[in-house]
């Protein structure tokens, strides 16, 4: 472990109240890169500038949570296979051993001519790169009857944490026999598994306290991933529990009503006791706010991340639009590290490599009933493109499918201690 | 219940049994079948030396984390230092769960569940140590096991800058600090042992399909680097 100045600013900033500028003086002239999100993609780009720069290039993250809570894994809470705690992770060592400048704030501006960052606490930090890894927000309006102010009534559970433990909440309060409505959301958006492991967890859960309680998943898509994967887990495990309605019978065509606590596909009015809805997503704020996004997602140039709009600033995970990749936590860890290299290489020489990118994405349908899918990606001039993939086969023993899910907890470890250790 | 019911029979078993070994009482013959499963990382016998896994020669009464030249986990060492001996009862429960014995140890094994197993097994160990009978040492048995590498491939020196930078791609899953749950550890390899590995994925030939999908890009170059940079790692 070693501290030094930055490592002690981090813990100590957030204190100051009165605005300042952080001047390049302050920091030997060596150059600077804000990273804006501590999730899959900004903690490990900083991680990586920071420890393979070796002092040479001076890094802060702004992330406004003191302890990140993955939402890989989160589904497995709602399923009772995880607590909470143990999906929780402090930025203390990337402070400590890596000497990040940790500030736990609010970025709420971004001037790209004077290249600035300013935040919530009144701070305005220039950098020489910026990184944006900000994960997902939600559109407006997408569906109807629901907005943020009625999160409560209806957890969308799509960022790890209260409204998770919320939503787990309300489906051990079901009444016997009751619903447990979801709306899923239309492409493309954050862990396309996500949705269809948080219904086989929320079918584990009731199937043990609520067996006669009924599934209904409204869902705009034809499609979804490991599909095949899942209705054959649904069927071996949870038999006429679960409902999905698909665009062709109005799953598009969706209504909720937060105080009568209502679910309408096309038309049909269905009492629910919870309502998990999941919106359309879009690239957090920060990114629309500092101009990179087009439409809704911040398109990217593959071989480095950076924004197509400004070569100075790169988009990673979920808020990027950069081709072939899922957006997971897997996808943003590996486009970090890509990106990390290439930052470093802009900023002190060091050696550029190819970029090379790779996607793992493992489910838990029941009890040691893992299953996944995965591909490998280049960068070409157009986008970040599909290499070779494989998924799960339908019919696997249940030895296999027991080693999946040991598997994955494996990874949880690893790819956790990538982002943080 | 079970368990008393089994361990009833198995002292009726034994009275039966007059070739019994003594001690573990358990069958080195099954035992050599059982170690197949350990080949990969240790070797035994006559000319053995260090692989993945340190050679398990007289590995009863040996102090933990003493092979000579081996490069332990921080938590081995850490059991070491509290005095950790292999003996019967130690070996038993480290070959059932081996973290649970000795937490973040790279041995990534999910250890044998069943008491007869782990019996069987050390019976055969128990043959490759001097104590109490001096019993003659048989050939190795891990080099290469289940694949062979061109000698130019494996003569391939790599470039561990290079590697570093491929290991972002391992550390998503494999933990950098050799620390392993559910995915193996890949840190220290001597670098026969992970081309060896890393080819046997690449052409198909030992079967994880993750495992597969990234050897397959990985060009013979690339393999030595990542070879090079895991076995120096820190």
């Amino acid at each position: 472990m070693k501290f030094n100045r930055r490592a002690f600013l981090g813990t100590t900033v957030g204190a100051l109240a009165a605005p300042m500028i952080v001047r390049a003086a302050g920091h030997g002239g060596k150059p600077r890169v804000v990273v804006v999100g501590g999730g899959a993609g900004g903690a490990t780009a900083a991680r990586y500038i920071a420890k393979d720069s070796a002092g040479e290039i001076d890094v802060t993250l702004i992330e406004p949570t003191r302890a990140y809570y993955t939402c890989f894994f989160s589904n497995l809470y709602i399923g009772g296979f995880r607590d909470m705690d143990s999906l929780g992770h402090s930025y203390g060592n990337l402070a400590a051993t890596y000497g990040i400048n940790v500030l736990h704030d609010w970025a709420t501006g971004v001037d790209r001519d004077a290249k600035t960052v300013m935040t919530a606490g009144g701070y305005n930090l220039p950098y020489d790169r910026l990184i944006l890894s900000p994960g997902i927000d939600f559109v407006d309006g997408a569906v109807a009857g629901w907005d943020v102010s009625a999160a409560n009534a209806m957890p969308h559970a799509y960022k790890a944490g209260s409204q998770t433990e919320l939503l787990r909440a309300q489906i051990d309060a079901m009444p016997q026999g009751g619903v447990f409505a979801m709306v899923a959301p239309p492409n493309p958006y954050r862990c396309p598994p996500g949705p269809y492991e948080r219904v086989s967890m929320v079918a584990h859960r009731l199937k043990e306290t609520n067996p006669t309680a009924k599934i209904l998943i409204a869902d705009p898509k034809e499609s979804f991933s490991k599909q095949g994967l899942f209705e054959e887990g649904w069927n071996n495990h949870y038999a006429g529990m679960i409902e999905r309605i698909g665009p062709d019978f109005g799953g598009a065509d969706v209504e909720v009503d937060p105080v009568a606590m209502t679910v309408s596909i096309d038309g049909d009015v269905n009492n629910v006791d919870v309502c998990n809805v999941i919106p359309a997503m879009k690239a957090g704020r920060i990114a629309e706010i500092a101009g990179v996004t087009d439409g809704n997602w911040a398109p990217v140039n593959a071989a480095d991340l950076s924004s197509r709009m400004d070569e100075n600033v790169h988009v990673l995970g979920d808020a990027a639009a950069q081709g072939d990749m899922p957006k997971s936590g897997f996808s943003a860890n590996s486009q970090a590290k890509v990106c990390a290299n290439a930052v470093r290489g802009a900023l002190t020489g060091s050696t550029v490599f190819p970029a090379r990118f790779a996607n793992t994405c493992w489910s838990l349908i029941e009890t040691n009933d893992g299953v996944k899918v995965g591909a490998t990606y280049e960068a070409t001039e157009e986008k970040i493109a599909k290499v070779d993939g494989f998924v799960s086969a339908t019919g696997e023993s249940a030895a296999v499918r027991e080693a999946t899910y040991q598997e994955s907890v494996g990874w949880y470890d690893g790819i956790t201690a990538d982002m943080f250790s | 219940m079970r368990g008393h019911l089994f361990q009833t029979l198995l002292a009726i078993a034994a009275l039966w049994a007059t070739a019994a070994t003594p001690d573990a009482g358990g069958d080195p013959e099954r035992g050599a079948t059982l170690y197949r499963q350990c080949v990969g990382c240790h070797e035994v016998g006559l000319g053995a030396v260090d692989r993945i896994g340190p050679q398990l020669n007289g590995i009863f009464d040996r102090a933990a984390g003493q092979t000579e030249g081996y490069r332990y986990s921080s938590g081995m060492q850490r059991a070491a230092a509290n005095g950790l001996v292999w003996n019967y009862e130690t070996l038993d429960a480290f070959i059932e769960d081996p973290r649970t014995l000795v937490s973040q140890t790279r041995m990534s094994f999910r250890g044998f569940k069943e008491q007869q197993d782990r019996d069987d097994l050390l019976a055969y160990l128990r043959t490759f140590s001097a104590n109490p009978q001096n019993i003659p040492e048989s050939a190795p048995t891990a080099a290469a096991i289940d694949h062979a590498v061109a000698p130019e491939v494996l003569a391939i020196v790599g470039d561990p800058a290079y590697g570093e930078y491929l290991s972002g791609e391992c550390t998503s899953c494999h933990q950098a600090s050799g620390s392993a749950s559910g995915i193996p550890s890949i840190t220290n390899w001597p670098t026969d042992d992970f081309v060896t590995a890393m080819h046997a994925y690449k052409v198909g030939k030992r079967p994880h399909p993750v495992m597969q999908m990234m050897a397959q890009r990985l060009s013979n170059e690339e393999i030595a680097a990542l070879a090079a940079y895991f076995e120096g790692i820190e």
